[in-house]
C-alpha cells in the first residue's frame, strides 16, 4: 500500500515540477520586461524624456554637456531594416513560391536543409563576410573609400532574415487549399496567373506575417550591423553613410560604461525601446497569422 | 504539373532565379570562408594559444571556452526545456494560463539576443553576483535557447502515438510512469535533435556573452565556472574589428571563422542525421 502511495506522490511531484518549468518562461519574459523598464526608467532621473526621445545627439560620455538622444540610432535601425526588407521580401517570397508551388519533392528535400543551414550561420560570421566580401565589393562598384555603411548592413540583414521569411511564407503558400487552384484552372487560368492572382493573394496574410517576423529579426540583429554598418553615431544621410543602430550602440558601450551611471541606465532604456519594438512586431505577426488560419 | 511545364513560363524562371540568389548567398559565405580559412588551419592553430599579441599562434582557448560555456548552457536549458514541454504536451489544458505560457515561449524566441545580454548583466552578473563568468554566460545563453528546446521537445512528444500512453495507463501506471517509461524513450531522438540545434545556436551567439563573461585574451583556460573565458564567435569579432593589426591577422580571422562554421554545421548535420534515421524507423511502426 505504501508503495502505491509513493507512486502517487511521485506523480504529483512530477506534475508540479513540470508546471513550474512551464511557468518559468512567463517569468523570464516578464523579468526581461520589468528589468528593462526598471533600469531604463532611471535614465530619466538625470535626462529629460524630450532630450532622450527627440534629440539626434548621442554623446553620453562627453566631458561637458552629455547628450542622450536616441533619434539617430532609431533612424539608423529603421533605415537598415527597410533596406534589408527591400532586398529580402521579393527574394524571400519568390523563393517561397518556388519551393511551395514549383519545386519537385526531391528538389525540396535538398533546398529545405540548405535554407536551414543559412539560418544556422552565426551572425558574427555573416558580419565577417560583410567586412571581407560585401564591403570591398560595394566600395569598388560605388567608388567609396570603404564599404562599411547602411547598405552593407541592409544586405547582411537581408541574408539573416531570408530563412525566416522563406520558411513562414512557404508554409502559408502551401496551406492554400488545392480547390482554389483547381477553380482557377477550370476557368482557364494558366499556372502563372493562378499563382499570382489566386494562390499568393489567398496566402497574403501568412506572407505578411512572414515579412513582419523577418523585420523583427532584422531590427534585433546585433553582430552583423555592429561589424559592417560603419558605426557612426550621427543621423543617417542615406544608404551610403555609415550608421550605428540601437543594437550596435548597446553592444559597443555596455562593456565600457561604469555601473550605475546615467549612461549605464540609458543603454537599458535603449534596450527597452528595442524590446517593445520587436515584441510589437511579433504580436502583430501573430495576430495576422491567426486571422489567416481562421480564413480557411 | 511537372517542373518543366512550369519553367516554360517566364514568371516561374524569376521565382527560380530568386531561389538561386538565396542559395548563392549561402554558397558565397561557405566558399569564401572555406577557401581562405583552410590554409590557416594547422595542428598548432587548433591546439595552440594566441601569441605575439594574437598575431600568431592558435585558438585553442577559444574552442575550449565555447565548448565549456555550451555545456553549461545545455545543463541548464535541456532539463528545464524538456520539463516545460512535458507539461505543455501531457498535462496542460487549454486555458488562459497555458495560452499565456505558449505566447511567452513564442515571444521569447523573438527577443533580440542583445536583450538577453542586458538581462544577463542585470540578473546574473549584478543581482546574483556571479560576476563575468562562464556560469553567467552559460545561463544567459540557456535562457536564449530555452524556447527552441521547448518547441522541439513538444513537437517530438506530440508525435508519440496516444496508444503508447494508454497502454501504460491501462496496466496501472501513473501518468508520470507512463511518460517516463513509454513517452520519453520514443521521443528521445526528437528531443536530442532539438537540443543539438539549440546548442548550435548557443555556440555561435556573440551578443549575449559580450558583457556576461567573455574575455578578449586570457593566458589560462577557465578552471571553474566562475572564471572568464574566450569564445570562438567573440574571437572572430575581435580579430576582424578590434585588433590593432587587422590586415595582418586576417588569415587567423578566416581560420577562426572556418572552425566556428564547421562546428555549427557539424552540429546541424548531426541533428539532420538523427532526424532522418528517426523518420525512417518510424515509417515501419
Amino acid at each position: 500500500m505504501s508503495k502505491l502511495r509513493t507512486r502517487f506522490l511521485a506523480d504529483r511531484i512530477a506534475r508540479f515540477l513540470f508546471a513550474f518549468a512551464a511557468l518559468f518562461s512567463v517569468g523570464i519574459l516578464l523579468g526581461i520586461f520589468v528589468m528593462l523598464l526598471y533600469n531604463g526608467a532611471k535614465t530619466f532621473e538625470s535626462v529629460s524624456p524630450g532630450n532622450f526621445f527627440f534629440s539626434t545627439e548621442w554623446n553620453p560620455s562627453a566631458y561637458g554637456e552629455a547628450s542622450f538622444g536616441v533619434l539617430s540610432m532609431v533612424a539608423s535601425t529603421l533605415l537598415v531594416t527597410i533596406g534589408a526588407m527591400a532586398i529580402a521580401v521579393p527574394l524571400g517570397i519568390g523563393a517561397a513560391a518556388y519551393l511551395a508551388e514549383v519545386a519537385s519533392e526531391r528538389v525540396r528535400e535538398i533546398l529545405k536543409p540548405a535554407i536551414e543551414l543559412l539560418a544556422a550561420i552565426p551572425s558574427v560570421a555573416v558580419g565577417f563576410i560583410g567586412i571581407v566580401v560585401v564591403g570591398p565589393f560595394l566600395a569598388k562598384i560605388f567608388n567609396l573609400s570603404n564599404g562599411l555603411n547602411a547598405l552593407n548592413g541592409s544586405i547582411l540583414l537581408a541574408v539573416m532574415s531570408l530563412p525566416t521569411i522563406i520558411t513562414v511564407a512557404e508554409d502559408a503558400i502551401r496551406s492554400v487549399p488545392t480547390s482554389f487552384k483547381e477553380a482557377s484552372y477550370a476557368l482557364g487560368g494558366n499556372p502563372w496567373t493562378t499563382l499570382v492572382r489566386v494562390t499568393l493573394p489567398a496566402a497574403a496574410s501568412g506572407i505578411i506575417a512572414a515579412v513582419i517576423l523577418g523585420m523583427g529579426r532584422a531590427i534585433g540583429e546585433t553582430m552583423t550591423v555592429l561589424m559592417a554598418a560603419g558605426n557612426a553615431t550621427g543621423f543617417p544621410e542615406g544608404f551610403f553613410s555609415p550608421v550605428r543602430t540601437m543594437t550596435a550602440t548597446i553592444a559597443i558601450e555596455l562593456g565600457e560604461v561604469p555601473f550605475g551611471t546615467p549612461h549605464y541606465y540609458s543603454l537599458f532604456a535603449v534596450g527597452a525601446l528595442l524590446f517593445i519594438l520587436s515584441l510589437g512586431f511579433n504580436l502583430i505577426a501573430e495576430r495576422i497569422a491567426a486571422r489567416f488560419r481562421y480564413n480557411h | 504539373m511537372t517542373t518543366k511545364t512550369f519553367l516554360r513560363q517566364p514568371g516561374f524562371l524569376l521565382l527560380f532565379a530568386c531561389t538561386l540568389i538565396v542559395l548563392a548567398f549561402l554558397g558565397l559565405i561557405i566558399y569564401d570562408i572555406s577557401a581562405k580559412g583552410i590554409p590557416a588551419l594547422s595542428y598548432e592553430f587548433l591546439t595552440g594559444y594566441p601569441r605575439e599579441g594574437m598575431t600568431q599562434g592558435g585558438i585553442f582557448p577559444a574552442i575550449f571556452g565555447t565548448a565549456f560555456v555550451t555545456i553549461v548552457t545545455t545543463l541548464f536549458s535541456l532539463p528545464l526545456g524538456v520539463a516545460a514541454a512535458i507539461y505543455l504536451s501531457e498535462y496542460a489544458e487549454d486555458n488562459w494560463l497555458n495560452q499565456l505560457v505558449r505566447a511567452s515561449i513564442r515571444n521569447l524566441a523573438g527577443v533580440p539576443s542583445i536583450i538577453y545580454g542586458l538581462f544577463g548583466v542585470a540578473l546574473f552578473v549584478q543581482a546574483m553576483r556571479m560576476g563575468t563568468s562562464v556560469l553567467a554566460s552559460g545561463l544567459t545563453l540557456g535562457l536564449l535557447t530555452l524556447p527552441y528546446v521547448i518547441t522541439a521537445t513538444e513537437e517530438a512528444l506530440k508525435n508519440v502515438p496516444r496508444s503508447y500512453r494508454e497502454g501504460a495507463l491501462a496496466l496501472g501506471a501513473t501518468k508520470w510512469q507512463a511518460i517516463y517509461t513509454n513517452v520519453l524513450p520514443s521521443a528521445a531522438s526528437g528531443i536530442v535533435t532539438g537540443a543539438i540545434l539549440g546548442l548550435s545556436r548557443a555556440a555561435g551567439e556573440t551578443a549575449p556573452i559580450l558583457f556576461t563573461g567573455v574575455a578578449f585574451y586570457l593566458r589560462y583556460l577557465p578552471a571553474s565556472v566562475f572564471d572568464e573565458f574566450m569564445a570562438l564567435p567573440y574571437h572572430l569579432y575581435i580579430l576582424s574589428t578590434q585588433h590593432h593589426a587587422i590586415a595582418e591577422v586576417r588569415p587567423l580571422a578566416y581560420g577562426t571563422a572556418l572552425v566556428l562554421l564547421a562546428l555549427v554545421f557539424l552540429l546541424n548535420l548531426l541533428a539532420f542525421i538523427i532526424r532522418y534515421r528517426y523518420r525512417k524507423l518510424n515509417r515501419h511502426v
